[in-house]
């Protein structure tokens, strides 16, 4: 991906040149160390590793041929933005990732250092100009999850410019009404971005694409539930981060063709792990790519990742949009249901997480949890409280860990997760 | 002879088993070169196998020896090695050089952890650092914190503003045994926090190189309310405790 038309496209998107080629070579190390070095990979991997490999290159491209043909680029942090609506206006839709430390004393300009590594790492990423995403985004749309975004935003806004849904803080009726309005409201702002008028045979199109690729993680998750494990839970995580800003018909297919070859391994009884292999659930916050640092050291032990309860997982792909409406005001109701069911955090109280978490761990047949939050994440880290007693309810065992982007306390991390994993044995 | 290896950030300890007895201890500290160190530990041993334990257990992989090599986390060890003195055990704290443990244990096995994260506050690197502020041996640190009475409250956590503030106060007169006593409170402060959230109960092995603190073992005494020797059961060289555990797994295995 170093070649010299990606270079000038970099350059054309006024990337920091220098900055960015350290971050690539970076990236790839750790993509060798963390991805390819693995066993028994599926023949589906290929499509990940090369996706990857042009994650800054050949996807970058294909966007700059859309917006050369009249399409726009709207970007997201957050699976509350409705996907759906950017497809039906035939834009692209890209979830930026935000998971590695990047240009963190630039935007500590801008945001207090107490604030999660994921903020500081979009708001590092647009100021020491690394990323190509952010660069090509004709409209970001932030949301208000949690104070340490809805503040960012504002400060994020003024380097580049931010259109903030408003998530309601409950889930009751006024608060559904309320989100249906701002389904209503980035509907039209996203017709007068793109020019084009959102019609409902549009909408019932964008909503089956997502419903598509949904069912398509959806058939994913299931097939982790196998024993031994059919796939790493590292392979799994870059599925579901690649899902949100490949194309999505293309990600369908390919992860559909890799739930194939997972069923042919899985009656061939065949694994990536021994059979009795201690199996875990990752819960929490978002890993953003190239975030593996967890899941690595988790599967450095010898255990396998059977699910992650995320945004990057399976908070993003359990719930389907119904697709029976035909109106527009059927879909936009469709949509705020499916919407307002997503388990996160912000929301008060949220106690369906921990029966979705309890139900998950059985359902993939994980021996224990991992609870991940991001240090100075105050929603999910009070939860992994919460989440442990449920759990011990349940007889599971839990791990809770608060970690960010660095590497100082790797060490420390390991010794805690073998010290976990020899629990379970 | 199964020997146990326990690889620690200040020392790193040995111990040879046969036949379910203990008959070799040794103990070096492990300065910048832990390998050389743990070399001339093992000089003259020809072990069956080895178990590394410790924050550098996957050393072993690289002193050349041919025997089965495994390693274990100091976790699991020092449950092992406690429990080994003290079947009973319901509890087991470790205070080594650079990281508190606080495990819930049921026959030997870990139930619940908890680990100091990324800092050595609370920790013997802690005891030893501000016993240099004294100027005294961080052996004899315990002893002389005892002499102190109404000990001012050090409120940080941190080791580095710890020593600042135990400098601001002896510029104000506070007596210098009082104000260790108050750095060894803070410590105990920070641990029983740690016993708590694994559910403490009796009896609780103590471990590690601070459990021969006596002044540690005092505070820990009067703030769990426990009875040393009853309660608080601390094995003969606590510091070993780790190294044993790994024989043990060793000799099970």
């Amino acid at each position: 991906m170093t070649d010299s038309a990606h270079k000038a496209m970099w350059e054309k998107l006024d990337l920091d040149l220098n900055a960015h080629d350290a971050l690539l070579s970076v990236l790839g190390k750790f993509y060798g160390d963390i991805f390819l070095a693995q066993e028994g990979r599926l023949k589906g991997a290929e499509y990940l590793d090369f996706v990857l490999s042009e994650v800054h290159g050949l996807r970058i491209r294909e966007l700059q041929e859309a917006k050369a043909l009249g399409r726009k680029v709207i970007g997201s942090f957050c699976v509350f933005v409705p996907e759906e609506i950017t497809l039906a206006a035939e834009a692209v839709h890209v979830g930026l990732c935000a998971g590695a430390d990047a240009g963190t004393e630039l935007a500590e300009q801008l945001v207090p250092r107490n604030t999660c590594a994921l903020i500081k790492s979009f708001i590092g990423f647009k100021m020491a100009r690394l990323c190509p995403y952010i660069e090509s985004c004709d409209m970001i749309v932030g949301e208000t999850t949690c104070d340490g975004k809805k503040k960012a935003y504002e400060a994020f806004n003024e380097i580049a410019p931010t259109y903030v849904m408003e998530v309601p803080q409950t889930k009751s009726a006024p608060a559904r009404e309320l989100w249906k309005a701002e389904i209503l409201r980035c509907l039209r702002a996203v017709e007068e971005l793109t020019g084009r008028t959102i019609t409902p045979e549009r909408l019932k199109e964008g909503i089956r694409l997502v419903n598509e690729k949904r069912r398509a993680l959806q058939r994913l998750t299931a097939l982790r539930a196998a024993s031994p494990a059919p796939i790493s839970g590292r392979d799994a995580l870059l599925v579901n981060q690649i899902s949100f800003y490949d194309d999505p018909v293309r990600f369908t297919a390919k992860i559909n063709e890799l739930c194939d070859e997972l069923e042919a391994r899985i009656a061939r009884g065949e694994g990536v792990a021994p059979k009795n292999a201690p199996r875990l659930l990752l819960s929490g916050c978002p890993m953003a790519v190239p975030n593996w640092k967890l899941p690595f050291v988790v599967e450095s032990t010898g255990a396998v990742i059977v699910g992650e309860e995320s945004c990057i997982g399976t908070r993003n792909t359990r719930d389907l949009v119904d697709e029976s409406a035909d109106t527009l005001e059927g879909m936009i109701d469709a949509l705020a249901d499916r919407y307002m069911k997503i388990d996160c955090a912000c929301f008060t109280p949220n106690t369906e997480r921990l029966d979705n978490v309890s139900n998950l761990a059985r359902q993939v047949h994980a021996d224990g949890v991992i609870h991940y939050s991001l240090l100075f994440c105050q929603p999910y880290t009070h939860e992994a409280l919460k989440v442990d007693k449920r759990l011990a309810a349940d007889g599971l065992p839990m791990l809770s860990i608060e970690t960010d982007y660095s590497m100082e306390d790797v060490e420390q991390l390991k010794t805690r997760v073998e010290a976990f994993v020899e629990t379970l044995g | 002879m199964i020997l146990g290896l326990d690889i620690g950030s200040r020392s790193i300890e040995l111990v040879g088993v046969e036949d379910g007895a203990v008959t070799l201890v040794r103990r070096l500290p492990t300065t910048f070169d832990p390998l050389a160190q743990c070399s001339k530990l093992l000089d003259g041993v020809r072990p069956s196998s080895l178990v590394g334990t410790g924050y550098g257990r996957n050393l072993i992989q690289r002193l050349g020896l041919d025997c089965p090599l495994s390693a274990i986390t100091e976790i699991k060890a020092h449950a092992l090695g406690a429990a080994s003195h003290f079947p009973e055990a319901r509890t087991v704290l470790d205070i080594g050089g650079q990281d508190t443990k606080a495990m819930s244990v049921r026959d030997g096995r870990v139930v619940k952890f908890e680990m100091n994260d990324r800092c050595a506050a609370g920790t013997g690197k802690f005891l030893e650092y501000t016993a240099g502020v004294f100027q005294i041996a961080v052996e004899e640190f315990g002893q002389y914190a005892l002499q102190g009475d109404n000990p001012p409250e050090i409120s940080s956590i941190c080791t580095v503003f710890a020593e600042t503030e135990a400098t601001s106060l002896m510029a104000r007169g506070e007596r210098p045994e009082a104000i260790a006593l108050g750095l060894h409170k803070a410590i105990v402060k920070r641990t029983l926090n740690m016993l708590n959230r694994v559910n403490l109960a009796f009896p609780l092995v103590f471990s590690g190189g601070v459990a021969n603190n006596p002044c540690v073992r005092a505070l820990l005494a009067g703030s769990t309310g426990g009875e040393i020797g009853r309660d608080i059961l601390i094995p003969d060289m606590p510091d070993m405790v780790g190294a044993l555990g790994a024989a043990l797994h060793g000799s099970s295995a």
